[in-house]
């Protein structure tokens, strides 16, 4: 490929090498990469995006700068930290998000991530009792699709890291204590019935062996709000479902809770895909609400803002120099002017008046 | 029975008579008629026509009724004029009504009845004007007068060039800002039906007596015919500079648009800055057709980032807030702008009020224009 302008920097740089000196500037993500790591997890659009462009670039940017900083000095003698990263709609959350779990991957540690907290809330049709206990439901589907992301995310650990139980799934199938997990994803995978139950095993597990310090774990969860919110589900009955009886919500806050140590918990929070929010909502203390704000209390926010002039800059002139951009006034001084007025230098919003220019 | 008159026939009435329905009962219906004493004038009966004694009472009622109402209002009837009136009518009959014409009024007979042409000819039947067989004797007097005042100035001409005091310099006075009458202003003045040919030749003639050097007589005269036309932008309203407590300079105005109001208050120098009701206008408008409608002003006069802003807003819906606050500050930016680009501004609708409000539902329809379903049978 020909050579690209100043604002592209190749992955031959390692990621650990990115510095404030690189803030504007994107970093491309090879497509094989791409595959391995990001399974589920990527924003639509911006799968569009790579799909248009053939190739993934993500810009680096102030707020995954600072995360990446904290993530290289962590301590893991110490209990996982929880870092939150909070903004209005269209800032960027999820994007830093990824390069974090990039960034991470390239590390070798394992990567936990839910891709949208919301999806296990809302529009579940085929909710099950829960066979491990009676007051919860299960969620065979959710939990299967994520099952499959999962392993197709982090294989090569599936066989190193081994069981410290004994789990008895029905009559006929049982999972003996020092097998590897990848035969409880295989379970779950297979088996749709107990694939929330193998969702909890997994947790479970890596949460007692991220200590003994064979692997990092990071856990990433995207639209973390759901947890602590309201669902749209209800029973048969027309009765609502509270988060606490959905058993993956429920293996799920146990995750985040900050008693293991040994790696990190990343947090966004989105009102995009929120039940019972309002729109204008994007502070912790809102979206949370005070259960949740509660539960995970000694938290790092981090802001995600709209783009600076110099990365508002940098974003057109990537866009110029894939030709996305296709009006005569877009290299022009006027219409940067416009399109930094319409935008207001929010990233969502500066993409999706891009797609139609 | 009646009295004999002179001809043997009953005696006529200013009325006419209904036939009979008993002996004697004769309903009498009184018509406006003019009095008729020879039989020439049949055919004015036809039409309603007002008397001159009718129209003359007419104005004395209007001048007592005048003074009553200035005594009622508690003015001085002596200067008493006619908006004075208007809105002591106003104010007395209030009307709900649409229709401004439809309201009660209160004018001089001489507006309110139509012009009407005294009777041309006298006792004998001969008629006054010498031109009355032409069938628009008024018409053809005025060509016959201006055509004389050609005559006239050319003689002038004529004479002043024989004395050798004739100087070439024509003063063409600038008859911009002013328009020839139309057809239908000079048949009110004439109280006659003109043609469309009849009247191009009268204003070829008045323009043949503008070519030529005239006197102060003939110019005014010329005048008569012609009636001004004020110039649109020279109507615009510009809000004058304010200062705040910082020393920022700023201007502030309103705009409307289809129930919502907007006031806008613009800084001079600023960084591009728009909030909107305390918040900002990125999460107040998601749509970015509301953001392309704020924009417009700005991008149109090339001051993309150079004003702040800061609005209030309510009532409306999206799109009509939108479209009340790119009016309002459209007005405020007039105040930081030269009137060169003012006018272009007015030219590009930026500056005007869009009228368009919801129009009415109808009774017998189903909506403001939508009829109910049409079923043959």
């Amino acid at each position: 490929t020909m050579l690209k302008g100043m604002t592209r920097l190749i992955s031959r740089v390692h990621k650990a090498k990115h510095g404030e000196q690189h803030e504007g500037q994107h970093y491309n993500i090879p497509l094989q990469d791409l595959k391995a790591v990001f399974p589920h997890g990527l924003p639509p659009r911006f799968v569009m995006q790579v799909k248009t462009f053939n190739e993934a670039c993500l810009m680096v940017r102030k707020p995954a700068l600072e995360l990446l900083h904290y993530l290289k000095n962590t301590n893991f003698a110490h209990p996982a930290v929880r870092y939150v990263l909070y903004g209005e709609k269209g800032t960027g959350k999820t994007l830093s998000l990824c390069h974090i779990i990039h960034f991470c991957a390239k590390q070798d540690w394992l990567i936990l991530h839910i891709p949208d907290a919301h999806l296990w809330v809302k529009n579940c049709r085929n909710l099950l009792q829960s066979t491990y206990n009676k007051q919860r439901l299960d969620q065979p589907l959710e939990a299967s699709i994520w099952l499959k992301n999962f392993k197709t995310a982090n294989e090569r650990f599936l066989s190193q890291i081994k069981v410290q139980e004994k789990y008895v799934w029905n009559k006929r199938e049982s999972t003996e204590k020092g097998s590897p997990l990848g035969e409880v994803v295989e379970q779950g995978i297979t088996r749709v019935r107990n694939a929330t139950d193998a969702v909890g095993i997994v947790l479970k597990e890596l949460k007692r062996q991220s200590s003994s310090g064979i692997f990092h774990l990071l856990v990433a969860v995207d639209g973390v709000n759901a947890l602590w919110g309201r669902t749209t589900l209800k029973r048969e009955d027309k009765s609502p479902i509270a988060p606490e009886e959905l058993a993956l919500i429920y293996n799920l806050r146990k995750m985040v809770k900050n008693d293991w140590h040994g790696g990190a918990i990343v947090l966004t929070l989105s009102q995009t895909g929120s039940v019972f929010k309002p729109r204008k909502a994007f502070l912790p203390q809102e979206l949370l609400g005070k259960e949740g704000f509660d539960t995970l209390d000694p938290f790092i926010p981090i802001l995600v803002s709209n783009y600076n002039p110099k990365e508002f800059e940098s974003c057109i002139q990537y866009y110029l120099e894939n030709s996305w951009l296709q009006h005569e006034k877009a290299h022009t001084e006027d219409g940067k002017k416009e399109l930094l007025f319409l935008s207001n230098t929010n990233p969502g919003q500066l993409e999706r008046l891009c797609a139609y220019l | 029975m009646w009295k004999g008159g002179e001809d043997g026939k009953p005696p006529r009435k200013a009325g006419r008579r209904e036939p009979r329905l008993g002996p004697r009962s004769w309903i009498l219906r009184l018509r406006h008629t003019t009095v008729v004493s020879t039989k020439k004038n049949i055919a004015a009966l036809r039409r309603e026509t007002y008397t001159l004694d009718f129209i003359k009472k007419q104005i004395e009622e209007f001048n007592i009724g005048k003074r009553h109402l200035a005594n009622m209002m508690g003015e001085d009837p002596e200067t008493f004029t006619q908006e004075d009136i208007d809105r002591a009518i106003a104010y007395l009959f209030p009307s709900g009504l649409f229709e401004k014409r439809a309201r009660p009024i209160m004018k001089h007979p001489e507006q309110i009845f139509p012009k009407q042409r005294a009777i041309q000819w006298g006792e004998d039947g001969r008629p006054f004007h010498f031109l009355f067989y032409t069938g628009k004797p008024s018409y053809y007097s005025l060509m016959h007068e201006a055509y004389g005042k050609i005559l006239d100035v050319e003689k002038h001409q004529n004479q002043l060039r024989a004395q050798g005091l004739f100087s070439e310099k024509t003063k063409t006075k600038d008859l911009i800002g002013s328009r020839w009458l139309i057809k239908e202003e000079l048949e009110e003045i004439l109280v006659e039906k003109l043609s469309d040919q009849d009247y191009a030749h009268f204003i070829r003639l008045l323009e043949r007596l503008l070519t030529l050097q005239r006197g102060g007589a003939e110019e005014e005269f010329v005048q008569r015919f012609r009636r001004s036309i004020t110039i649109q932008s020279k109507k615009q309203l510009i809000e004058p500079v304010r200062y705040d407590e910082q020393g920022m300079a700023f201007s502030r105005s309103e705009g409307r648009r289809k129930s919502a109001e907007a006031e806008a208050v613009v800084y001079a120098h600023g960084s591009g800055r728009v909030s909107v009701n305390g918040t900002h206008y990125l999460r107040y408008f998601p749509v970015t057709q509301d953001r392309e409608q704020l924009m417009f002003p700005f991008h149109f006069l090339d001051r993309l980032g150079k004003h702040d802003v800061a609005c209030t807003v309510s009532g409306g819906g999206r799109a009509a807030q939108a479209g009340a606050i790119r009016l309002a500050v459209a007005r405020a930016l007039c105040t930081f702008v030269t009137e060169e680009e003012v006018e272009w501004m007015r030219q590009a609708g930026l500056l005007t009020a869009d009228l368009r409000v919801r129009e009415r539902k109808k009774p017998g329809q189903e909506g403001a224009r939508r009829k109910f379903t049409w079923k043959k049978r």
